[in-house]
């Protein structure tokens, strides 16, 4: 590679990556076709950094690990001379060595993602999501069998008032992906996060709080771009057979995917 | 029961005030500051709540969303969507300047739950975190009064007081008077400045040769992060944008932590004259005080300062006669949210939004208030600017260590004689500030407050300075009597409880620590459970997206290190006990049938 080349280049688990003025790590590794697990990330909106599934290292050695990183490592951490990151938000600058695909990292991710679970109230064989879940399917590809921690059982309200869309926010996991396609694609800012901690909580712009009152519409990406299922359309359950689903044709680190993901209820894959 | 309506908490309550008076009290508030927080505090102070119907008018007042306004009463711990009482009483659970004991006790002689209204309307109490008054003994905020120095007879009167519906006007004023407690003073405190002579001397110097001044000076955030503030200012200054904004941060919400409160007290005029040096030296014309809503009752002399302040020409346009020079300072009230001390939740907040930290990069210095550059400083560091401005950064560096140059106010509290204010110069060992507060058997220190270290008799001899112990100013003593699990259990409840809930590590993970510790301090815990908090600790730590997640588990990581017999000691000796206890499980149902009687539980 030439020097020139080398400017513009990060390195993920070893392999050279080019990227462009701008780009985060996140846009580099999915243009190279390097997959790195996110949830609350999707291509054409704001980059969010809530999730923290896309947590890479990034060897620094400007940056030294004080005394208090350092003491703790003999029984869970290796990897001190590294400082963590979100890739989805993280701009890509020339020489990064950045971990991805590390047995360490994917362990992380996966506790993130038990985290996820436990929180809410996840029922994946009841939920007409499963097989089409973002959530669920990342939890299969890090390995995970279970939630690990105990259940918080939360009180969410369901809300459905709406015509053709069913809010039930016990799925919800806060990646506000609904809140950033309707106020950024949509143009209705129809979503919005209230509350504070575990409290935190999915609302609806709309003067009575419903989903009936909002200007949400079938056609609205909105609608669409939950991951889980804590939106879903009405009147559409069970379109498509479990075993023909979206993860149940492919893997969650496909490149590309988000098409798929948004076409679901149309399902043109077959 | 025929009363009951006029004042219950329910969904009809809202219906005793008109729409009409609410417009009112939104326009009026609104005129005074276009600030979502100033008239959202309007309305809970008329009100005690804010209702839906309120949400909306507010909505429409300030041309904002409904779901804006919606999430930002959710957000702030002093809003509240069901009516408190006409006296809310929150007790500060501060490990210095709380007591549960006297919280417990107020609430047997009124009849109410903590955290709820009492039927009557009359009287609601419950918990806050810190309120800064940690040298004064066992606190509370009444209407957002604080009263300090509480004590058992205090609060059979105060019960009193309540049930006769006294105004608090004519409770004795003894009990609202906070004391300043400065015990030592250094370069700052010990320096009288007068209005206006640090930016005589600034002008004089030009703004570059002021800035240079301010770098050379070695002056570092005194919030505890310690970012050269000359560089901050530079870069700042370098950034492009339509305006530039100063602002200081006064929302001192770490627990231990007071200082702020007696800057802005008796050194509010330094504090202003450091924000108006940097205003000239990055070209500001707008500056912002975010003061906690723990402080909201200093606002009367702060804004008499200020007042003062136009009058002698060192706010306002063309300050000190020099052309161009326009600067003027507004102050912007919290509402009970520790996370707003993080620069960008400040800035969010300012802007009337959830205080959520902003993705970073890009830095307030390029993209702050409104997007523009902006500089956020501590206020201790606003003051030691202006400092700097009178006296030159050599007279600066004469204090403190090569890395750590002048001076740190400490607020010192906790198990010792002597709490209060003390400024020391940087370098300065721990076992001599143990010493000088007058504190006897010391078991530990926890230093910068829950966020920052816990360290034990083996770290006395370790220096306070950015090279070694850093602090924003919290310095909380716990001698051989503490139950240091007891302590580290309630900083776990405080990160729980302001987390701001954007990411999943801290979101989460806060939770799972906090029910961790409750676990093990019940005597239920195991070994498994100290390697889960271990290795949630560190997860928390490493992965959340801003500092209070990646300081909210230095208690316990903390503790697991330097004090694992008061975990061990607590610890069951099986391989497993489940989280799941069926006795604890019951209170609920003891609670609803007002029941506590050895045949109500399962033990």
């Amino acid at each position: 590679m030439s020097a020139e080349a080398k400017q513009n280049t990060i390195t993920i688990d070893g392999q050279e990556i080019l990227f462009r003025q701008g780009q985060t790590i996140m846009d580099a590794a999915l243009a190279a076709g390097v997959y790195i697990p996110h949830l609350c990330h999707k291509p054409g909106l704001a980059p969010h950094g809530s999730c923290k599934l896309c947590t890479v290292n990034i060897q620094d050695r400007n940056v030294s690990s004080s005394p208090s990183d350092r003491r703790v490592q003999t029984k869970f951490f290796v990897d001190i001379d590294s400082r963590s990151v979100s890739a989805c938000t993280m701009p890509a600058v020339a020489g990064q060595h950045i971990s991805n695909n590390t047995p360490e990292l994917n362990e992380v991710r996966k506790t993130i993602t038990q985290m996820l679970f436990i929180e809410g109230n996840h029922l994946c064989p009841s939920c007409e999501k499963t097989g089409d879940c973002t959530l669920q399917a990342v939890a299969y590809h890090l390995g995970m069998l279970d939630g690990h921690f105990p259940q918080f059982f939360p009180r969410r309200e369901v809300d459905a008032s709406h015509s053709s869309v069913m809010l039930d926010r016990d799925r919800c996991i806060l990646c506000e992906l609904c809140v950033r396609a309707s106020r950024e694609v949509d143009g209705k800012n129809v979503f919005a996060i209230a509350g504070r901690g575990i409290n935190a909580h999915l609302i609806v712009n709309s003067p009575s709080g419903k989903l009936a009152d909002s200007g949400l519409e079938t056609g609205d990406m909105a609608a669409h771009i939950c991951p889980v299922g804590a939106i879903l359309i009405k009147e559409h359950g069970y379109e498509v057979p479990i075993g023909r689903r979206t993860f149940d044709l492919h893997q969650v680190g496909e490149i590309g995917l988000e098409k798929v993901i948004l076409a679901k209820t149309r399902h043109t894959d077959e | 029961m025929g009363l009951v309506l006029k004042v219950s908490p329910d969904k009809s309550s809202s219906s005793v005030y008109t729409i009409e008076q609410i417009r009112s009290v939104v326009a009026e508030a609104h005129s005074e500051s276009p600030r979502l927080l100033h008239v959202l505090h309007a309305l809970q102070q008329r009100f005690l709540h804010i209702s839906h119907e309120a949400v909306r008018v507010v909505a429409a007042q300030l041309d904002l969303p409904v779901s804006q306004v919606e999430a930002v009463v959710e957000f702030y711990s002093f809003f509240h969507k069901t009516p408190r009482g006409r006296y809310d009483i929150l007790f500060s659970n501060c490990t210095s300047c709380g007591d549960p004991e006297l919280m417990r006790r107020l609430c047997q002689i009124l009849d109410v739950i903590p955290g709820s209204t009492r039927a009557d309307g009359l009287v609601s109490i419950g918990e806050t975190s810190c309120i800064g008054m940690c040298d004064h003994g066992a606190a509370l905020l009444v209407n957002g009064m604080p009263i300090v120095r509480l004590d058992a007879a205090m609060i059979d009167r105060i019960a009193a007081m309540v049930e006769a519906g006294t105004p608090l006007a004519d409770w004795p004023a003894g009990w609202f008077q906070v004391d300043g407690n400065i015990r030592s003073k250094g370069l700052l405190l010990g320096d009288v400045l007068a209005a206006g002579d640090g930016l005589r001397a600034m002008l004089s110097r030009g703004a570059t040769d002021t800035l240079n001044e301010i770098i050379q000076s070695g002056l570092r955030g005194r919030g505890g992060a310690g970012f050269s503030t000359g560089m901050k200012w530079k870069f700042c200054r370098d950034a492009q944008g339509d305006a530039h904004y100063v602002v200081c941060n006064a929302d001192e919400g770490e627990p231990g932590t007071f200082k702020d409160r007696v800057l802005l007290h008796s050194h509010a005029g330094s504090v202003f004259e450091g924000m108006t040096a940097c205003a000239f030296v990055i070209g500001a014309r707008n500056g912002f005080l975010y003061l906690r809503g723990e402080y909201r009752y200093l606002l009367p002399q702060l804004q008499t300062v200020l007042a003062h302040r136009r009058e002698l020409g060192l706010l306002g346009d063309n300050i000190l006669g020099q052309p161009g020079f326009d600067f003027d300072i507004e102050i912007v009230t919290g509402a009970g949210a520790y996370i707003c001390g993080e620069e960008s939740a400040l800035i969010e907040s300012l802007e009337g939004k959830r205080g959520i930290p902003r993705v970073r990069p890009p830095f307030p210095v390029t993209h702050g208030y409104l997007g523009q550059p902006t500089v956020v400083n501590n206020a201790e560091t606003f003051a030691a600017a202006a400092h700097i401005m009178q006296h030159g950064s050599a007279w600066f560096r004469t204090t403190g260590t090569e890395k750590s140059a002048g001076s740190k106010i400490l607020s010192i509290s906790g198990d010792c004689a002597s709490p209060g204010i003390y400024e020391y110069p940087f370098g300065v060992t721990i076992q001599q500030i143990i010493e000088d507060c007058g504190a006897q058997d010391v078991q530990a220190v926890q230093i910068g407050g829950p966020a920052g270290t816990l360290i034990s008799s083996t770290g006395f001899n370790r220096k306070l300075g950015f090279e070694d112990l850093s602090t924003g100013g919290s310095f909380m003593v716990f001698g051989q009597k503490r139950d240091i699990l007891a302590v580290i259990r309630n900083f776990a409840h405080f990160f729980a409880h302001e987390s701001c809930g954007f990411c999943t590590p801290c979101r989460v993970g806060t939770a799972l620590l906090k029910n961790g510790l409750d676990k093990i301090a019940g005597g239920h815990g195991t070994q498994y459970d100290l390697d889960e908090m271990q290795r949630i600790g560190m997860l928390v730590k490493r992965r959340s997206h801003c500092g209070l997640g990646q300081t909210a588990a230095n208690p316990i990581l903390d503790g697991l290190q330097r004090f694992p017999h008061v975990f061990e000691q607590r610890l069951v000796h099986r391989d497993f006990v489940p989280y799941f206890d069926l006795d604890a499980a019951l209170e609920k149902a003891r609670q609803i049938t007002h029941r506590d009687d050895a045949a109500a539980h399962l033990k």
